[in-house]
């Protein structure tokens, strides 16, 4: 049982259990919170794949930005109706067997691939490839990255406004 | 040592659990958190098939997919909320305007 053995089964439990409590638990604000486990929990999986870029990546915009924001938007619509709002699930069941035969293809797809390759040793600083790669070959995308950051911007103002 | 299986296992694990929460919440805002399971689930693969493979263009695509994700989570709630102030509710069930 080496560390990085310990820590991914560690960080598989958080992150299951987490996300199980997400779409199983009645309160919606309970829900948010879940989640932002389970999204530390999957950076903590970017750190164990060596990754620590995208682990900051993952606790600034994920935990950070997508979690304040749905708390906000449970605050501001739960203050407009002035109750809480019940967070009810249906079709219990037939949920349950569309997504366990989803995961019974993906798991059966995976036993037919081919074996793995061993998991190469990390040579250069990746951090610092990311950094050229988006000012290089993805320098494009990366400004569309922008414009699209924009747009959203612009189309969420444009929807939440309020009407005077 | 963990192989690349186990995590391709784990990221279907938290896809299924998010694709159930999607088809089984009657509220907005918790089919929202169901497609954020989801899409957390592909930036695992993606970043995990990335490492195994060596190759770079998987991390860049993860940053990308996980910005994207931010601004569609923004401009998803606020539709709910210009919904919530027409229509009082955040029941999808009840949302069926377009329905013909």
């Amino acid at each position: 049982m080496t560390v990085e053995t310990v820590g991914f089964w560690l960080v598989a439990a958080v992150l299951l259990g987490s996300s199980l409590a997400v779409v199983l638990t009645p309160n919606l604000f309970h829900a948010v919170l879940y989640l932002a486990a389970a999204l530390v929990a999957t950076g903590a999986v970017f750190l164990l794949l060596d990754q620590p870029f995208l682990f900051a990546v993952q606790l600034l915009l994920y935990a950070g930005g997508v979690v304040t924001i749905v708390v906000f938007a449970i605050m501001l619509t739960e203050r407009l109706v002035g109750e809480r709002i019940r967070q009810t699930s249906r079709h219990l069941i037939n949920g349950a067997i569309v997504s366990a035969a989803i995961f019974a293809g993906i798991a059966g797809f995976l036993l037919q691939a081919p074996p793995a390759p061993p998991r190469p040793e990390q040579t250069a600083d990746v951090t610092a490839s990311i950094g050229r790669a988006l000012v290089g070959p993805f320098a494009v995308t990366f400004e569309l990255l922008g414009v699209l950051l924009v747009a959203g911007l612009i189309g969420a103002l444009y929807f939440a406004r309020s009407e005077e | 040592m963990i192989g690349l299986s186990s995590y391709l296992v784990l990221a279907a694990l938290v896809f299924s659990i998010g694709l159930f929460g999607v088809l089984t919440r009657r509220n907005a805002v918790g089919i929202l958190l169901g497609i954020e399971l989801m899409l957390n689930a592909v930036n695992i693969n993606l970043v995990a098939f990335a490492r195994f493979h060596g190759d770079l263009t998987g991390l860049i695509f993860t940053l990308f997919t996980i910005a994207i994700t931010v601004v569609e989570v923004a401009v998803g709630l606020a539709i709910v909320i210009a919904i919530f102030r027409v229509r009082r509710t955040v029941d999808a069930d009840r949302l069926d305007l377009l329905r013909g």
